[in-house]
């Protein structure tokens, strides 16, 4: 049970994720949102990853014949959170922008595509 | 974005040092520690975000210049790519300096040991190209939004 | 060094290294990176078709990154691989081409188009990174590959979508809007990726298809992936994005914005056949996959109709003909475990679908960059506002026509070729289908006469009298697609046969795809 608490709170990231996409108003909070799933796919990434009493994997740490978390999903890991930074930067970004033309950041008032 | 107080200010001289030469230790040792470019990169780029937060964007403006940290990104980029076509010979990103003897070419030890900083090839030259263009992209990153930022409260305020 | 064997990564590594190269050069001379970005793209395309040349009479391509071969997927006797690889069939390459040369009629479009805007270094930058992407999409031979180019693929394309953001609020608006749509996809399609990675430790698609099991976990991977692909290629229920994101990105980029979508749409034809193929139930899912299809089409040309703005019309236009390759790749896939019925009509069906998307990136790609054309010279996009055009724009009225003939599926234009294949097989699946299919076919006739009308014909109005033909480039850029639409439309067999039909195998025969990679042909 308690090897199972990281996947409780990749579903809590998840879930207040999608709560903050689909109630929030603000451009700034929806970005947040964005942040938080992609904390949980992270987190749920990582997880998957874990051996329970296994070394970290570096090569010059590794005594031979001990057990070493698995490696590849800490690189797949730490690739997305570089993407993330990218995403982020371009979403604050362009959430200035909007800010700079309509004077407002309420997606209700931001409405001048429709139809 | 307004100068801070001066608590913030000599606090940020003492330690701002201290970040970058600890970012810097950390993209060099990429491949041997947990670490390497993008991580180095962005501690720097933190110290640069400390910089701007501090002083303020008119003041680091003189320390932090967009254009150059801009020539720096195309620098860091074009040697990444550049290690990927030199591997061409046998196949795109191939390690051509792991175990030749030159630069970085020396054979990882196996087994507990201390680390030599002359192995991994070119890893450790793409992490120095990734560390490169990760920090000055943060720069610009953090200066364009300062400035971007600063632009608004303008319009706002007339 | 042999280069030939290089082709598949020279492919995507020219353009990356032009991206690189365009700011630093952008430093110099601004008039030079657009000529740069061009020959790049111009290289690249030729390699595409050397390529696709090479798989079509050889076979299936692999490419090892840092192995001490190109072809060695197995090193030392592993039973998986476990480099990163580029993975080309038949399939990947046809969609390559498309992308190869739309993204080099855009930057040539471009050329003249964006010439009053500035920063242009990392408008050209943006655009090479774009194709960047959408080609890594389509020849990646692994699921986390696949995220990390969706993921490039889709912040050059927010950057590009709200270029003119500086000076206008719509584009920002839409660049955060297609933001927030396609990272939470790619995010989703990540942790499908972590779903697969937590079952087999195998992130490759040839080696995960050879072992997948259609296990409860996959069922909620394909449950997670078909809606995000679905969505990042416009399909109806998750289409809000695209209307906004194609009338505001400048034209050639809504070229590259309709290539990307498609990148997509092979994505997801990719996991449903090549991944899971035979073993989930093809009938559910490929009625889903038509039920896409059918809400694309309707509820895309019903929208399209009451359109004022020429590009959003357009942009509906583009949902409604993506309902088209749904269709025939869906009725493919219902059938696909029905040898008899899957010979009689689904191969038929399927081959219809895939050479609606090639027709479909040409002449939707031909009628933006005319409506660009229309931007350029009158600075309104209103159709209300435009009028006479005919008199003084006459290429692009051409133009327009050979786009519009083809989208209504007008013979002898290439829509024609591509959507009788698609009424004839899917008529033998369920003739309402192929009803349907025609009655929108119909809907998109009229209303593409209504564009032709308000903005063409009519005297010619005083406010657009200094109006004058686009300059040369953009020309050049819209009579080459033109050409292609009519080969396309007068030799459909020729292309059919050589270019579509091997296509739909690869897509169908699965263990040719895992084959390239693991070995036992």
């Amino acid at each position: 049970m308690i090897g199972n608490l990281p996947y409780v709170a990749v579903v809590i990231f998840v879930g207040l994720g999608i709560y903050t996409l689909m109630f929030k108003k603000n451009l700034i909070k929806i970005a947040i949102g964005v942040v938080l799933i992609e904390n949980g796919v992270n987190l749920f990434l990582i997880t998957l990853g874990y051996r329970k009493g296994a070394i970290a994997p570096i090569y010059t740490y590794a005594p031979s014949g001990q057990a070493m978390v698995l490696p590849t999903p800490q690189a797949l890991t730490l690739t997305s959170i570089v993407i993330g930074i990218a995403t982020t930067a371009l979403i604050l970004s362009v959430a200035m922008m909007i800010y700079k033309h309509y004077g407002t950041l309420d997606t209700d008032e931001v409405r001048r595509l429709k139809g | 974005m307004k100068e801070m107080s001066r608590i913030v200010k000599t606090v940020t001289n003492f330690v701002y040092g201290f970040i970058i030469i600890f970012g810097f230790y950390i993209i060099a040792h990429g491949h041997l520690t947990p670490g390497g470019g993008f991580q180095g990169g962005a501690v720097v780029g933190s110290a640069f975000a400390l910089l701007l937060i501090s002083y303020g964007s008119l003041n680091s403006k003189k320390f932090l210049k967009k254009d150059i940290l801009s020539l720096f990104e195309g620098f860091g980029l074009i040697l990444f790519i550049v290690l990927g076509f030199s591997g061409l010979g046998i196949t795109f990103f191939y390690n051509f300096l792991a175990n030749s003897g030159g630069w970085f070419g020396n054979a990882a030890v196996i087994g507990v040991n201390p680390g030599n900083m002359n192995t991994g090839g070119v890893i450790p030259l793409m992490n120095i190209a990734v560390g490169l263009e990760v920090l000055s992209a943060f720069g610009v990153i953090v200066l364009t939004m300062a400035s971007a930022a600063e632009f608004t409260k303008k319009k706002e305020n007339s | 060094m042999n280069l030939s064997n290089h082709i598949p990564i020279l492919i995507i590594a020219i353009p990356l290294l032009a991206a690189f190269l365009v700011p630093l050069i952008g430093r110099i001379n601004k008039k030079a990176t657009g000529i740069l970005t061009t020959l790049a793209l111009s290289v690249s395309l030729i390699l595409t078709i050397v390529l696709a040349v090479k798989i079509l009479t050889v076979g299936p391509q692999v490419y090892v990154f840092g192995a001490t071969s190109p072809s060695l997927t197995l090193p030392s006797g592993l039973k998986f691989p476990i480099r990163i690889m580029l993975q080309i069939d038949a399939m990947g390459i046809f969609m390559g081409l498309i992308t190869a040369v739309v993204s080099f009629v855009g930057a040539v479009y471009s050329l003249i188009f964006m010439k009053q805007h500035s920063g242009l270094d990392k408008y050209y930058s943006l655009l090479l990174l774009l194709t960047v992407g959408v080609f890594g999409m389509e020849f990646t031979g692994d699921v986390f590959n696949f995220f990390v180019f969706l993921e490039i693929a889709s912040i050059a394309s927010v950057a590009l979508i709200s270029f003119r953001g500086i000076d206008l609020g719509e584009p920002a608006e839409a660049g955060f809007k297609y933001m927030v749509v396609s990272s939470i996809s790619a995010l989703v399609v990540l942790f499908a990726v972590g779903i697969f990675y937590g079952q087999y430790d195998l992130l490759n698609f040839a080696a995960l298809a050879s072992v997948i099991k259609y296990s409860q976990l996959d069922k909620i991977a394909l449950g997670l992936l078909i809606p995000v692909l679905a969505m990042k290629a416009g399909a109806v229920p998750m289409h809000m994005w695209t209307p906004d994101a194609y009338s505001e990105a400048p034209a050639p980029i809504t070229m590259m914005l309709v290539a990307a979508s498609q990148a997509s749409l092979y994505a997801l034809f990719r996991v449903v056949f090549s991944l899971y193929n035979i073993s989930l139930n093809v009938l559910t899912v490929g009625w889903i996959i038509i039920i896409f299809g059918l809400l694309s089409m309707f509820i895309g040309v019903t929208m399209a109709i009451i359109q004022k703005d020429i590009k959003r019309l357009m942009a509906y236009h583009a949902i409604s003909q993506t309902g088209y390759m749904f269709l025939g790749v869906g009725v493919g896939l219902a059938v696909l475990a029905n040898p008899v019925a899957l010979n009689q009509y689904g191969i038929t069906a399927m081959e219809g679908g895939i050479f609606h998307i090639m027709n479909h990136a040409m002449y939707k790609g031909l009628l933006f960059l005319t409506a660009g054309a229309l931007f350029f010279r009158t600075g309104t996009k209103n159709l209300d506002k435009m009028g006479g055009l005919a008199h003084s724009m006459k290429y692009t009225t051409i133009f327009f026509i050979i786009g519009a003939a083809a989208i209504a599926g007008l013979p002898p234009f290439n829509g024609f070729a591509s959507k009788i294949l698609i009424y004839e097989s899917v008529y033998r699946f369920n003739p309402l289908l192929s009803i349907i299919a025609m009655v929108v076919s119909i809907l998109t006739l009229a209303s593409f006469v209504k564009v032709f009308h308000s903005a063409f014909l009519g005297p010619k109005l005083p406010q657009f009298k200094e109006v004058k033909e686009v300059p040369r480039s953009m020309v050049f850029a819209m009579a080459v697609l033109s050409c292609i639409i009519i080969f396309f439309g007068l030799f459909p067999d020729l292309i059919v046969k050589n270019l579509v039909h091997p296509a739909v195998m690869s897509l169908i025969e699965q263990f040719k795809y895992t084959g390239t990679v693991l070995g036992g042909m």
